[in-house]
């Protein structure tokens, strides 16, 4: 078993806002995050697929397969983005960076023909980021 | 369960030297590291917990709890000093990156694994850069997350 990471970049903007709660909970839990405004992050995307070696090839997957796959199913919806406002998904479910994460699994896992789908990680700064594994 | 990991950093010094050894054996163990005045490091380390996504709030662990565990337990007690000589445990352990970063694990431990976090988020890996080409991870009870089938 081999695993092979690709990575992509996009950029969105967010705000994390919870309408179940009242605005000073919102405030105390999201601080600066809660501003209705959003604010932008460069994220960084690596998806690591699992698979073995294919003998007459030499690879688990043929790359340019994954790279067009995230193109259209993940940088399509949520590059230069308001995450909240313009995926659908994020209308109603916070795009904190874990629910982030959560979604491009369910987005590259429901169109990954060859390879078994290994991590997602996405970072929202250098300083930060999320592995989801599917379970 | 999602994975959340933090990235810190802290300079300090440190010798790896070892009392019960003599001098000779000391210097070819560790070689420039055993320099009796020591010699620092930016290390850069990395948290990171284990959790649910709680459906309120969209979040593992409040990042508040994260920064502020890592701040008291780890940056305050290590950041600009010298681990030898300025902390206890380093007195009787040689203070390599391999037993730092244990030493972080536990002194984390008990503060994200339940404690104050939220229910059921917990402390799953330390990974301590010593230099851009040397990093330690330590996972705790290593048979456990052997048992995962995970690599990472």
């Amino acid at each position: 078993m081999i695993y092979v990471t690709r990575r992509a970049e996009f950029s969105a903007s967010h705000f994390y806002h919870n309408p179940a709660l009242s605005p000073e909970e919102n405030r105390r839990i999201f601080g600066k995050t809660n501003n209705p405004n959003g604010h932008g992050h460069n994220y960084t995307l690596d998806v690591t697929v699992a698979g073995e070696v294919d003998p007459t090839t030499g690879m688990v997957m043929d790359l340019k397969d994954l790279k067009k796959l995230l193109e259209s199913e993940v940088l399509e919806v949520m590059d230069h983005r308001f995450l909240n406002k313009e995926v659908p998904v994020f209308a109603t479910t916070i795009p904190t960076t874990e629910n982030i994460a959560i979604e491009i699994w369910k987005l590259v896992a429901a169109k990954l023909k060859s390879g078994r789908l290994h991590r997602i990680r996405v970072y929202e700064t250098p300083e930060l980021f999320v592995d989801y594994f599917g379970d | 369960m999602v994975y959340l990991t933090r990235r810190y950093r802290f300079s300090a010094s440190h010798r790896l030297h070892n009392d019960n050894l003599s001098a000779e054996q000391n210097s070819r163990l560790y070689g420039k590291c055993d320099n009796a005045f020591g010699h620092g490091h930016n290390y850069v380390l990395e948290v990171t917990v284990a959790g649910e996504v709680d459906p309120g709030t969209g979040m593992a662990l409040d990042l508040g709890v994260l920064d502020g565990a890592v701040q008291r337990e780890v940056l305050d007690r290590f950041d600009l000093t010298n681990l030898n000589l300025d902390s206890e445990r380093f007195r009787e352990s040689v203070p390599t990156t391999e037993n730092v970063c244990i030493e972080i694990y536990n002194l984390l431990k008990d503060k994200l694994n339940g404690g104050t976090a939220r229910p059921g988020a917990r402390l799953d890996r330390v990974r301590l850069e010593e230099t851009n080409s040397n990093a330690f991870e330590y996972f705790g009870d290593t048979t456990a997350y052997q048992a995962t089938g995970k690599v990472r």
